[in-house]
């Protein structure tokens, strides 16, 4: 019997121990999952710390595509609390492998139903955060100095009027690269791979990444290239003061969403900091920060956004199921037509 | 078997049979000792590279290869004869041998000049040669393609190789500078008055003795361009798939791990493959224990002087790009770029300002270096030993194998590696800052041996034996035989090692936390934003990240300068 004495000394050691980690008067921290684009100005989370006591540690490392792939190999131990960042082309991905638990933000009002993902696809578990669109962006300079009407279509892209003018990223290494094959998916539907046959016979030039693509090969005024026409995102022409502009005809709807992570510890402080993220103190300090849009109708705009940026009225979507379900054979499709 | 054995050593072995030697029975008790000490010794390296490398690649490749607790033969043998995970792994090893056939050739000149030659700037050419190896890849990336744009080059397999090249250039000519160093000329010129060419004496004799530190220094240049992610798909345009590339879009995108697993042990494989090849011309270069006297440069260096001063400009020309547009504001010439940097960048661009980044880059990489120092020196003086018993040599064999691995394997397997098995205390670090240098010093700890081990092989174990039977201690026998012979190639290691943990990028932007971001990390985010001013400041940054480089290792040769004076 003597054997159970030490056993039980140390069950009642654990217990005090395992008593003393969360004391009362502890605030909680809250861990946050984001990718490496997650940004917002010095104490706009600590607001949210004030206002309910609640400490959020972000961790933002890797991109937007590992974020979901990241939940999923983890689930065992989770990451975190909250997760901000997975989009629509990850979104089903996400809630097909349990990772979050269902919560959507009942802030949510009928003007942002446009941002919901249907169910089954994620709707259950994901509120919408911030929205942007990727676009062909057009440097009107160079078009008015050619003395060329703009294009605004997909289809003009492939009119000969516009050979050697377009500079797209690839699809199977860049996001907006994918983003825009997903345009031309949800614009021609499986004629797509015909569509691209076209853009390349048009001497569309492929780049790997935003960054080379936009600086090296396009003419806008901060870079140094030749082609007046680039994928980028509807965000990108108030860097440029309105020298260059959005084709609205062309945007494919990335909306990034946050949820709670399954196995929280903390899953009501969870729910209240995807509730914050929502609210028009975080909303409001988007834009200038992550340079999208807010999806909450109450939040206001900076001034150069409203002056120089745009949004699509009617852009491309795609269900997040059916992009979850055919992303590798599209892109390995893609792939062999345009970077043979 | 025992035909390889070192003469004194069986010289020692029978002396100790003699029976009734008193000396003979301590001998087993200090020899007890000193097995014990080198097993603590080999488990330095062991358990550093075990916990941080091996347990977390092995845990993550297992999950692809045993989705069920089984092994999944029909799901491997699928993937392996896919025609494009064929032609990957044959694209992965023809590139990087074509570019590390390339390098050797471009870098044998420097590393004579940097070795042989004394000259104004030499300390400074020393340095200099280092700064594309600390460049983060996109930027060079974009530099190249910006020089490359409107040319049938841009896109293709030859802007690849020539910025393969440009990155590793370093490595070879620092790498066999080293050795080059420590060669008695006399052997040469002795050659060289019996009649033999130029040619000939070179190829016969100096290529022979350099023979351990070229192998050496190819096979981290071969690995090196196997695992290169940034520079493939930006100057290839997306049109070539490597290994690390399709291991990127298998684990990232499609969540593919059984294909992602295979593709990793291709990797290991690949790895192994080369360390055999390499261990065979490793040979053992007669010891020398000083650095030769540099002597001025004579009209017959004039080929090996041009070809140097043509391969530096090769290198300068997308370094200069890249200085011309940090200078540059709105086209205009400006500091703006610079000043630009004490900033977060136009509309909160950055959490921390570039300058805060370099604090925490050096931080990062000063750790870093120091831990890669501490387990690469244990490994070398180990790895330096013949031991008797066939046995440990083979374990030597595998220690060193396992130092090389990770160089040779995805950043991504290791840091999804890292998510799924360090996240348990006492080892609970996948939020921690400190993974980012330990990260760090994987990559470096290579080099480090690399760098370090044809030095210290060079010195032979009569050395050894010697300093051992004039009544020294093993502890004694490697303070002032190894680390004697090794203290300049032990700094020119502590360069290498500290550039390339300042450059990482790969692993670091997996780990790094928005408050602790590094310079690269920065650089990086800045260049993926629209905006003149953002790549204006991408540029001074990189700029910056190069002279910090040259600067540090220009201190730490100063050091150099000093050691060698007490040969």
């Amino acid at each position: 019997m003597q054997r159970f004495i030490p056993l039980a000394a140390l069950a009642a050691s654990a217990l005090v121990l395992a008593g003393c980690t969360t004391p009362p008067d502890e605030p909680t921290t809250l861990v946050l999952v984001t990718h490496d684009s997650f940004a917002l100005s010095e104490g706009t989370l600590e607001a949210f710390t004030e206002q309910t006591g609640i400490v959020v540690d972000v961790q933002s490392g890797g991109d937007a595509g590992e974020l979901v792939n990241k939940l999923v190999l983890t689930k065992d131990s989770p990451l975190g609390d909250v997760v901000f960042g997975i989009d629509n082309t990850f979104a089903s991905r996400a809630a097909d492998n349990g990772v979050l638990e269902e919560y959507v933000s009942g802030d949510l009002t009928e003007a942002e139903d446009a941002f919901l993902l249907p169910a089954g696809s994620g709707g259950e578990y994901l509120t919408p955060i911030d929205s942007g669109d990727v676009c062909v962006n057009v440097d009107h300079e160079w078009f008015t100095e050619a003395g060329l009407a703009e294009p605004a279509t997909l289809d003009d892209l492939i009119d000969p009027a516009y050979e050697g003018l377009l500079v797209v990223e690839a699809a199977n290494s860049s996001s907006p690269g994918l983003a825009f094959l997903l345009a031309t998916i949800a614009a021609y539907g499986d004629g797509w791979p015909d569509y691209w046959s076209a853009l390349v016979d048009n001497q569309v030039k492929v780049a790997a990444s935003w960054s080379d693509a936009y600086y090296v090969d396009f003419s806008g005024p901060s870079s140094e290239g030749d082609r007046p026409l680039v994928v980028s995102y509807a965000s990108s022409p108030p860097f440029e003061s309105g020298v260059t502009g959005v084709l609205l005809d062309t945007c494919f709807r990335q909306t990034e969403y946050a949820g709670v992570i399954a196995g929280t510890e903390h899953p009501a402080e969870a729910r209240q900091l995807v509730d914050f993220l929502f609210s028009t103190v975080v909303q409001n300090d988007i834009p200038e920060n992550m340079y999208v849009f807010p999806v909450n109708s109450e939040a206001t705009l900076p001034e150069t956004w409203a002056e120089y940026a745009e949004i699509a009225t009617d852009p491309y979507v795609i269900d997040p199921a059916e992009i979850d379900a055919n992303r590798e054979r599209w892109i390995s499709e893609w792939a062999a037509i345009a970077t043979p | 078997m025992g035909g390889d054995r070192d003469p004194v050593t069986l010289i020692r072995q029978s002396r100790g049979r003699e029976a009734g030697n008193p000396s003979h029975l301590r001998r087993i008790s200090s020899r007890g000792a000193t097995a014990a000490a080198w097993i603590l010794a080999a488990a330095v390296p062991l358990v550093f590279v075990g916990v941080f490398f091996a347990w977390p690649v092995a845990s993550i490749v297992g999950r692809g290869l045993f989705p069920d607790g089984m092994l999944d033969v029909a799901g491997i043998v699928e993937v392996l004869s896919r025609p494009r995970t064929v032609r990957i792994i044959g694209f992965t090893i023809g590139m990087a041998a074509a570019a590390t056939a390339i390098t050797l050739v471009l870098g044998m000149p420097v590393a004579y000049v940097l070795s042989r030659l004394r000259f104004r700037g030499r300390g400074v050419l020393r340095a200099a040669v280092l700064v594309p190896f600390v460049l983060p890849t996109v930027v060079v990336g974009i530099a190249f393609r910006a020089l490359l744009r409107d040319t049938p080059l841009d896109g293709s397999v030859v802007a690849i190789l020539a910025a393969l090249v440009f990155f590793n250039v370093a490595v070879v000519a620092r790498t066999v500078a080293v050795s080059w160093e420590s060669l008695d000329p006399r052997q040469e010129e002795a050659a060289r008055v019996l009649g033999a060419g130029p040619v000939r004496v070179f190829v016969t004799i100096t290529l022979r003795r350099l023979a351990p530190s070229i192998a050496a220094a190819a096979s981290i240049v071969f690995l090196f361009c196997s695992t290169a992610f940034g520079t493939v798909l930006v100057l290839g345009g997306a049109k070539y798939a490597t290994i690390e590339t399709e291991i990127w879009l298998l684990t990232t995108q499609f969540l593919d791990l059984r294909a992602a697993s295979v593709l990793s042990v291709a990797q290991i494989v690949v790895v192994l493959l080369l360390l055999v090849i390499t261990a065979r011309v490793r040979g053992r270069t007669t010891a020398q224990h000083r650095s030769f006297a540099t002597r001025r440069p004579r009209r017959s260096d004039t080929p090996v002087i041009a070809a140097t001063v043509l391969i530096a400009l090769a290198l300068a020309v997308p370094l200069a790009a890249l200085l011309e547009r940090s200078l540059r504001v709105a086209g205009e010439w400006s500091g703006g770029n610079y000043l630009a940097l004490a900033s977060t960048g136009g509309r909160n661009a950055l959490t921390v300002t570039p300058w805060q980044a370099l604090g925490n880059s050096l931080g990062f990489a000063a750790a870093a270096t120091g831990l890669a120092m501490l387990v690469g020196l244990v490994a070398c003086v180990l790895l330096s030993r013949t031991p008797r018993s066939p046995v440990a040599r083979r374990g030597l064999d595998l220690v060193d194998g396992a130092l090389m691995l990770p160089l040779g394997v995805s950043a991504v397997t290791v840091g999804f590696g890292f998510l799924i098995t360090l996240n348990s205390p006492p080892l609970d670090l996948r939020t921690s800052p400190v993974l980012v240098p330990i990260a760090q010093a994987l990559v470096a700890v290579p080099l480090v041996v690399r760098t370090l081990l044809p030095v210290l092989r060079s010195v032979g174990s009569r050395m050894r034996d010697a300093a051992a039977t004039l009544g020294a201690p093993p502890w004694r026998v490697i303070l002032t035989i190894d680390l004697g012979v090794a203290g300049r190639a032990a700094l020119a290691a502590t360069g290498l090692a500290f550039t390339v943990a300042l450059g990482e990028f790969g692993a670091t932007t997996f780990l790094s936390r928005p408050d602790a971001a590094t310079l690269p990390v920065v650089i990086y985010r800045l260049i993926g934003l629209p905006g003149g001013d953002n790549a204006g400041m991408a540029a001074a940054a990189s700029v910056v990240l190069a002279a910090v480089c040259v600067a540090v290792v220009a201190l730490v040769e100063r050091l150099r300068v000093d050691t060698a004076g007490a040969f």
